[in-house]
């Protein structure tokens, strides 16, 4: 199996392990990710908030591309996926003025389209039992399900399903498509600070463990303040966030899960060493 | 009008009665479920449901002027949720995009500032090269030393590049740039 790749800027920089993991559990599953050639950043939050038509074309140039290599396009990063699925419905919208587009997925969405769990489910070697997780699916994965398609937009439970097959356990709550304010990272710190200390705090009364996300923004908003939040709120509970392709790679037994891990900051390998699911490092 | 300060309608201007009756905005019968979901309603002046109703009796200017749209983390809850189907996060963007266009002066300066300083590494590379792109938005702000140490700390974990990397296309993403740089 073939598919176009848009890791977008996030996986080449602040997201580095998001690309690792996705890469390295693609290839165990057959998939093979072809980058798109040449590819540009979609505008994420900043192009559809000055300015439309810029945030349309900058997304349409790299669905040009993806067209001409003639395969699905899956876009792990939430924010690009939400910008090139936004250009996408516009481009149908118009009826194939503007060329025709391939499929935008998310790799959640691949997984469960094209038989990608019952291969995982065989390649599964070190079930993370007893491992306790809330996974957190934040906005534009899901939203606006108009343009997502999201079948459970107030709910979602791809992530929840894939964490069961690797033997996790996924803890159920209430605050799986909370904002945590993303787009605000620089600019009101303390908005984002107020978003993330709830989602810590509901995650902790859940019963979990560690977090586990699928989008860049997400991932970097909640694994680098922790520290900073934890030293003004004086309740010390550290909770590892998790791309949940690392988890995956982690019970298929990929030899790179530490590099991965050693980018975090929360470091997660003492979470895992006391479950015995990685070696004491 | 009381209820969000009776100022008069005076600002009304076609495009924008226009563009609001377009966007069904006048469907908005107050039920206020895009407030009650906002993740962000603590840190706007106007709420949500206020925004609709000043949109709606064309009070531009300080629909313009204000903090709420600037603050509104675009995450889609009221769109989603709005019984009326109003695209509430896209009334947002274009309020956002009309404030830019017509040179108001913003109430959350910072915001601006870092789209633009985000834009602009796209114009420049195709792609945002984070380094760079943050110390343009330092240097409009003055605020040097906020996340110094995060900064470190992400360099140290691979996850800053020293050099961006130019796609080749970038004369073709430039030219997507419609709008004069900031």
């Amino acid at each position: 199996m073939k598919a176009s790749y848009y890791p977008g800027c996030a996986l080449h920089g602040t997201a580095l392990e998001y690309d690792e993991s996705t890469r390295a559990i693609t290839k165990l599953l057959d998939l093979e990710l072809v980058e798109l050639p040449d590819w540009n950043c979609c505008g994420a939050s900043s192009a559809h908030v000055t300015d439309d038509t810029l945030a349309l074309n900058l997304a349409k140039r790299n669905l040009k591309i993806a067209a001409a290599q003639g395969m699905d396009l899956i876009v792990p990063c939430a924010a690009c996926y939400s910008r090139l699925k936004a250009a996408e419905r516009t481009m149908a919208e118009n009826g194939g003025r503007d060329g025709t587009s391939a499929r935008v997925i998310s790799p959640l969405e691949f997984f469960f389209l094209s038989g990608l769990t019952e291969r995982l489910q065989g390649l599964v070697k070190h079930p993370l039992t007893g491992l306790r997780v809330v996974c957190y699916y934040g906005c534009l994965l899901v939203r606006p399900p108009d343009v997502t398609g999201a079948r459970h937009h107030e709910h979602p439970d791809e992530m929840d399903r894939l964490m069961a097959i690797i033997g996790a356990e996924p803890v159920p709550w209430s605050y799986k498509t909370d904002c945590c304010g993303g787009s605000l990272v620089l600019t009101r710190t303390d908005i984002v600070t107020r978003l993330t200390t709830k989602l810590f705090e509901k995650a902790i009364e859940a019963g979990a463990e560690a977090m586990v996300v699928a989008c860049p923004l997400c991932h970097s908003n909640l694994d680098s303040r922790q520290e900073k939040i934890f030293r003004q709120t004086g309740n010390h509970h550290p909770l590892p966030i998790f791309y949940f392709t690392e988890l995956i790679g982690l019970a298929v037994g990929h030899n790179n899960v530490n590099t991965w891990f050693r980018r975090h900051f929360v470091d997660p390998r003492k979470l895992l060493a006391a479950k015995g699911l990685v070696s004491g490092s | 009008m009381s209820r969000i300060g009776g100022d008069q309608p005076s600002g009304t201007t076609p495009d924008f009665s226009a563009w609001a009756e377009q966007n069904k905005v006048q469907d908005c019968f107050q039920c206020q479920k895009c407030s009650a979901g906002c993740p962000v309603v603590f840190a706007m002046d106007y709420k949500p449901n206020q925004v609709m109703q000043m949109v709606s009796l064309g009070m531009k200017e300080r629909l313009l002027a204000c903090k709420t749209i600037w603050v509104c983390a675009s995450c889609y809850t009221c769109s989603t949720r709005c019984p009326n189907q109003i695209n509430i996060a896209g009334v947002m963007d274009w309020l956002r995009q009309t404030a830019l266009r017509e040179g108001v002066v913003p109430a959350e300066k910072e915001v601006p500032f870092f789209h633009a300083a985000f834009l602009e590494s796209i114009r420049s590379h195709g792609r945002v090269h984070e380094l760079s792109m943050l110390a343009r938005y330092k240097m409009k702000t003055h605020r040097y030393f906020q996340d110094m140490k995060l900064g470190w700390k992400m360099f140290a974990r691979g996850k800053l590049r020293i050099l961006p990397s130019n796609i080749k296309g970038r004369k073709e993403v430039a030219g997507l740039f419609t709008r004069p740089g900031p």
